[in-house]
């Protein structure tokens, strides 16, 4: 699947984008998130605090216990602030 | 016939009286129209800005502000509405976000706009970035934007 970052999470991970394949173990975005924090150093420190990280499937804002099977792109990025 | 909604996120300025007119013009069954226009402040507190820079994500903008915009037509009696968000850089003064509804009569225009609003700062994918004195940092959301879009929801 297509993970997207954006704002500081994507300026602490180093990439804009990239395909992942999470094992089977990994179904919901919280486990997809504990299971990025432990890849190195830099995602460790863009996911130090999950509860702080806001996450959309397929363009659409979901909570950390949604399942990720089927999902196209998952995005992960700081609370809003636009407007 | 069926109202108007436009949505546009874009780099450049927009100018809310083309905007405004373009909600009205021909048309005489409207009686109110209100429109807010966000704007670039040149400071934070003590703190001056030099600028900001939106960061959004492509696709889902558009369709998170689509989301808010068809319950808005659900919610109220609207003849129309026209949602405009910036992205980029943008200096003090410059136009960031722009909101027009158009009604029958001015309270359903005015609740609109301002669930539109609420609902722009929390939950659409926009992140403004802060340049000020040589330093630049992410601008942080602040909880009473949060409790501001929490009352329209319905219990």
């Amino acid at each position: 699947m297509k993970v997207k970052y954006f704002a500081w999470v994507r300026e602490r991970v180093g990439k804009a984008e990239e395909l992942v394949e999470p094992p089977a173990s990994v179904r919901t975005v919280g486990e997809l998130i504990a299971w990025l924090a432990k890849r190195d150093e830099a995602y460790a420190h863009a996911f130090e605090t999950p509860r702080v990280i806001r996450a959309a499937i397929d363009h659409a804002h979901v909570k950390p216990d949604a399942a990720i099977a089927g999902a196209r792109e998952i995005a992960f990025f700081p609370p809003m602030t636009g407007g | 016939m069926t109202a108007p909604v436009t949505i546009r996120i874009q780099q450049t300025d927009f100018d809310v009286a083309r905007e405004i007119a373009a909600l009205t013009n021909d048309r005489t069954d409207i009686g109110a129209v209100v429109s807010f226009s966000g704007i670039c402040r040149g400071s934070e507190g003590n703190d001056p800005i030099a600028a900001l820079t939106l960061e959004h994500y492509p696709g889902m903008a558009e369709a998170e502000i689509k989301r808010h915009a068809d319950e808005a037509m659900a919610r109220w009696p609207l003849d129309g509405l026209t949602v405009i968000h910036r992205f980029g850089r943008i200096e003090p003064g410059e136009n960031i976000v722009l909101v027009v509804t158009a009604s029958k009569h001015r309270q359903a225009a005015f609740q609109a706009a301002e669930f539109l609003m609420d609902y722009l700062k929390t939950s659409a994918p926009f992140w403004k970035r802060e340049e000020s004195a040589g330093r630049t940092g992410w601008v942080e959301a602040r909880e009473h934007d949060d409790t501001a879009a929490a009352r329209w929801s319905k219990s």
